[in-house]
């Protein structure tokens, strides 16, 4: 029998809402099955399973907070009979020991139906964020409250609780905010950060990119940040040193470049879910990757791996945006790749200058594990592969 | 299609892109982006699902068409037959 427990899904993760069982007691599972959904800071998070089995007795309800750890059910070997359904008298949580700040999970708010009111999404979101009761909002001219109906102003209305958070929703911004920034502080406090900057033309990128755009259907269309996150996977195998993780004093390089992508949410607030074996994925596989990764980070609908297994993360700032940017290391990683928008800049070619899009790519590294050294291979590398879309 | 019914197909792809922002007024002047953070994923997204909501070919240069409410309508308005 395999004790199922609520895994550790961040640095910083200490307790997690169960939402909802995709298994019930008796159905098989295999490796990489999503059984349950959990909401955390980071959103809402489907939970996969690692072994394989029949499931035993789940002993955790949804709606109940529980620690890190916590057996959530068990699993049972696959020869052995299914279980029949445990007695309800079995399956009462384990409390959270810390008492419950602020929001209160406890009470299932998630499952029960809620009157409609006509809400959108975000404003429901603002509103919660601002600790403002959406019944108090008055709906705009076509019945629907929206964000233009919530007030913009920080003014919280003094003694109202958040709002109970609905299951679509997934996020909220305010404790994922909380989350990045106790990561942050950790990464800043136990990490010696340094950071090496090289500026690369990557003219060469976007002409290829036109070029294949042109000739492809728009549903297999590329964008600039595939043949990036590739030509930067290729680059990491080259130095082992910047990829893997670093635990209890001990790095471990990882074999595999499981690549984070920093993601951006509307209204504020930071993830970087990981691509796993980045490096063994072609540009077109990265595009579906992406493509597919990010409304789902947006929506808070990531499994428990894109969460964990990111060896090192891309940060990739896009068009319109600022010219460079020197990330903090999203521990237990060792670094982190920062990149500039590409802009047109004046450029040495041979002996002539010339007008180039040059994107500025800053490689911070851990200390305890790596050198400038290793960031200017790195960069080194990462320059020759972007010289060449079309060998990527 | 008239414009109305244009502008509610938009306005739907948009929504199935960015679910989060889905009911929001879109100011049919101002760019998705300025409006909801809309990056060049989301955008991606929406040209590929207005491209199969109406069959239209949308090429990489007429992207910058397709950036606001108003300027999309107008873009499939002439397109369609």
């Amino acid at each position: 029998m395999i004790e199922f427990k609520m895994p550790s899904l961040g640095a910083d993760m200490e307790a997690a809402t169960l939402v909802e069982w995709f298994k019930q007691p008796g159905d098989r599972v295999e490796r990489g099955d999503i059984i349950a959904l959990v909401e955390t800071q980071k959103g809402a998070i489907e939970i996969e399973v690692f072994n394989e089995g029949v499931i035993g007795e789940q002993r955790v309800q949804p709606g109940r907070k529980v620690p890190v750890g916590t057996v959530l059910a068990t699993i049972l070997s696959p020869a052995k009979e299914p279980p029949s359904r445990p007695a309800a008298t079995t399956t009462e949580a384990i409390e959270p020991k810390a008492p419950e700040r602020r929001v209160s999970i406890g009470e299932t708010p998630a499952l029960a139906a809620p009157p409609r009111l006509r809400i959108t999404p975000a404003a429901r979101r603002r509103s919660a964020d601002l600790g403002i009761s959406p019944e108090r909002l008055s709906p705009g001219p076509d019945g629907i409250i929206g964000l233009e109906q919530v007030p913009s102003g920080v003014e919280r209305e003094p003694g109202l609780e958040r709002a109970p958070r609905s299951r679509g929703a997934g996020l909220d911004l305010d404790e994922m905010r909380k989350a990045i920034g106790a990561a942050m502080v950790r990464s800043h406090r136990d990490i010696p950060h340094y950071w090496v900057v090289h500026a690369i033309d990557a003219t060469p990128v976007f002409e290829w990119l036109e070029k294949q755009n042109a000739l492809r259907p728009i549903e297999r269309r590329l964008l600039y940040v595939a043949p990036l996150m590739r030509a930067v996977a290729l680059a990491m195998k080259q130095v082992p040193e910047l990829n893997g993780h670093y635990e209890e004093g001990v790095f471990r390089p990882s074999p595999a470049v499981h690549m984070g992508l920093a993601t951006a949410l509307r209204g504020g607030g930071l993830i970087a879910p990981a691509i796993r074996d980045a490096d063994s994925k072609s540009v077109d596989e990265l595009m579906s990757a992406i493509a597919d990764l990010v409304p789902r980070a947006r929506l808070g609908r990531l499994r428990s791996s894109e969460m964990t297994d990111g060896t090192v993360t891309l940060s990739n700032l896009g068009e319109g945006n600022a010219d460079s940017v020197f990330p903090l290391i999203y521990p237990p990683q060792v670094a982190i790749v920062g990149c500039g928008a590409a802009t047109l800049r004046p450029w040495i070619a041979g002996d002539v200058v010339a007008v180039r899009r040059v994107v500025h790519v800053t490689l911070g590294g851990d200390h305890r594990v790596s050198h400038g050294r290793h960031a200017a291979q790195f960069l080194t590398r990462l320059s020759e592969l972007l010289a060449h879309p079309e060998a990527l | 299609m008239t414009d109305a019914e244009l502008s509610d197909l938009v306005a739907r792809s948009l929504y199935a892109v960015a679910p989060d922002i889905e009911g929001e007024p879109i100011d049919p002047n101002k760019s998705f982006r300025a409006q909801f953070e809309i990056d060049s994923i989301d955008f991606l997204n929406f040209v590929i699902s207005l491209h199969q909501a109406t069959g239209v070919e949308i090429l990489e240069r007429d992207y910058p068409d397709l950036q606001t409410l108003s300027g999309a309508v107008a873009f499939l308005r002439q397109r369609l037959p």
